[in-house]
């Protein structure tokens, strides 16, 4: 078999008593969608922050692109093709959509210490941004500030904010929260063209959206592993029925 | 900003005000008022210094008047031990500032919110008391300067004259800069960082880094400042960087607009003008300017520069 993409092995974070991840160990094959899926309090947040840099797992190792980056900076990680998003929408509220994109763009062309030239005008970065805005259609709002954006258009933000950076994996953290029936449907269109061009994480509680995009689904339970299969042996394995799907599947749909 | 909206109008009338003043005072023979005016602009060139961080860079420094010291401490004791020229002189007070901001940066910057601001402030007492204790010069009492900065004839820096356009200069040009930067790469870089650190982090830039280079250039930008401000008093002591002065320094940016390109030459204004009425009328003046404060930062966000750009729409 090729390598995974992505290798987490036996990773461990504590906080104070609870193991919010408990010896997880978890494989992403390149090209696939892997879905993260889990009751509130699973650990699915803590694992996306230890994957991308901003918390440090107690024990355990994360390799991507048959690095070990268990112990790199957020920052690096990104130069090596790590996206995120945001379960909270997190963007430069004062900055206008393009600006988002633009500035994740340069993020990724060399240093920043230029301190002269107007960043606004140089042409390759407005026109990568420009085409990362119409990737997730958002093209017609660009130079309109982001906090005057509805929420739908700031979760498409988030994507198009990622995609800029290109990345060879995209971590999503529940792309679809707070959006509505017909704005979740578009979501689930847009990640479905995205899926064919990029390896993606996808950590999502609408069931609905996790069972029409995931190739894989990784169902997680106070910070364990209970399962990882394909969606169909998902859906009848006994464990998860009792442990998730059972009790809370009525309550998280959407609707 | 269109040319013809009240504020691009207001702050080219203030510019060009700036450029004819000595015009005016060398008809009236209105000294005090071009000595004022000169102590105004050096100063609103450390709020533009400090702007740069705080406003831009939404970094806290509550120990801003330290690089002005330094920056003063430079000229004056290079004066003292009898090199008096500024071509030695003003580097050497642009060095000092920024070597110091790097060490000040490089420990205050690994930290967030109240305790940033502790620390740029013990680091500014800290500067206080070093020179405090400078017995060879001056120490408590300061230090005067027989000479000022020479520039071998090309410039004459005790014509006053001369010096108040040298420092309305030196105020254009980095305002200039600052204008440049802000628009740049880098500034666009340390204003994503104010707005949302997280974020910036995860798109991949090494944040401390970006605001170190910030604070560098905030800090020699105000040495340069005090390098100026030592030749306007002839004088250097502590006092110059006590805690209080980096407190005024962060009034002038909030009163003038924080984060705008010329809102600290508004606030300095604005506040050295008040500080010379109102102390002619009441010792107390901090009585009326402390409450003045209070109503533009409850009411008129973004400072006197704020409200002008809510002129035309108003």
């Amino acid at each position: 078999m090729v390598d995974p993409l992505l290798r987490v092995e036996n990773l461990v974070r504590r906080f104070g008593g609870i193991v919010a991840t408990d010896n997880l160990s978890l494989d992403v094959a390149r090209g696939e969608l892997h879905a993260i899926i889990g009751p509130n309090g699973a650990g699915k947040t803590t694992l996306i922050s230890q994957l991308t840099g901003q918390l440090l797992p107690n024990s355990g190792s994360i390799r991507f692109c048959d690095q070990d980056i268990t112990s790199l900076p957020a920052h690096r990680r990104s130069a090596l093709g790590l996206a995120r998003s945001f379960q909270i929408t997190s963007l430069l509220p004062d900055f206008t959509a393009i600006d988002n994109v633009a500035l994740a763009a340069q993020a990724h062309d060399g240093h920043s210490f230029r301190f002269w030239g107007n960043a606004r005008k140089e042409g390759h970065l407005r026109e990568a941004a420009r085409a990362a805005l119409d990737r997730v259609g958002l093209a017609h709002r660009a130079e309109i500030v982001v906090s005057k954006l509805s929420h739908g258009e700031q979760r498409e933000l988030e994507l198009a904010v990622a995609l800029a950076t290109k990345p060879q994996l995209l971590l999503l953290d529940e792309p679809m929260a707070g959006l509505g029936i017909t704005e979740s449907a578009r979501m689930v269109k847009l990640l479905q063209e995205l899926r064919r061009e990029v390896t993606i994480v996808l950590v999502e509680h609408d069931m609905d959206a996790v069972f029409a995009l995931a190739d894989r689904i990784t169902v997680l339970v106070y910070g364990r592993v209970i399962a990882s299969d394909v969606p169909s042996a998902i859906r009848s394995n006994e464990e998860v029925k009792r442990a998730y799907l059972g009790d809370q599947h009525a309550v998280t749909r959407h609707g | 900003m269109k040319p013809t909206d009240p504020r691009t109008i207001l702050i080219a009338l203030l510019c060009a005000a700036l450029i004819l003043l000595p015009l005016y005072t060398g008809f009236t023979g209105n000294v005090f008022m071009l000595t004022l005016f000169t102590r105004i602009i050096i100063f609103a060139l450390a709020a533009t210094s400090l702007n740069l961080i705080l406003g831009y860079g939404g970094m806290m420094s509550f120990g801003h008047a330290a690089y002005l010291g330094i920056g003063g401490y430079a000229v004056g004791i290079l004066a003292h031990e009898g090199i008096t020229s500024g071509l030695v002189q003003f580097p050497v007070a642009v060095l000092a500032s920024a070597l110091f901001a790097l060490v000040v940066g490089s420990l205050s910057l690994r930290t967030r919110g109240v305790y940033f601001i502790m620390i740029t402030l013990a680091f500014g007492q800290m500067i206080y008391y070093v020179a405090a204790g400078l017995d060879r010069y001056g120490s408590d009492d300061g230090l005067t300067i027989y000479r000022r900065s020479q520039f071998g004839g090309l410039i004459d820096l005790s014509n006053r004259t001369q010096f108040y356009y040298v420092c309305l200069a030196v105020l254009f040009a980095c305002l200039y800069l600052v204008w440049r930067i802000v628009n740049s790469r880098f500034g666009l870089v340390i204003q994503g960082i104010r707005s949302n650190e997280r974020r910036m982090q995860a798109i991949g830039f090494p944040v401390y880094r970006y605001r170190l280079a910030c604070f560098v250039i905030a800090g020699a930008m105000c040495g340069l400042a005090g390098a100026l401000l030592a030749n306007h008093t002839e004088f250097i002591s502590p006092s110059i960087m006590y805690w209080t002065r980096s407190g005024d320094l962060m009034v002038m940016v909030i009163l003038g607009g924080i984060g705008s390109l010329f809102g600290p030459l508004i606030g300095t204004i604005a506040f050295l003008a008040l500080e010379e009425v109102l102390s002619g009328i009441t010792e107390y003046w901090q009585i009326i300017i402390g409450p003045l404060l209070l109503l533009v930062v409850l009411f008129g966000r973004g400072g006197i520069d704020g409200w002008l750009g809510r002129l035309r729409r108003g």
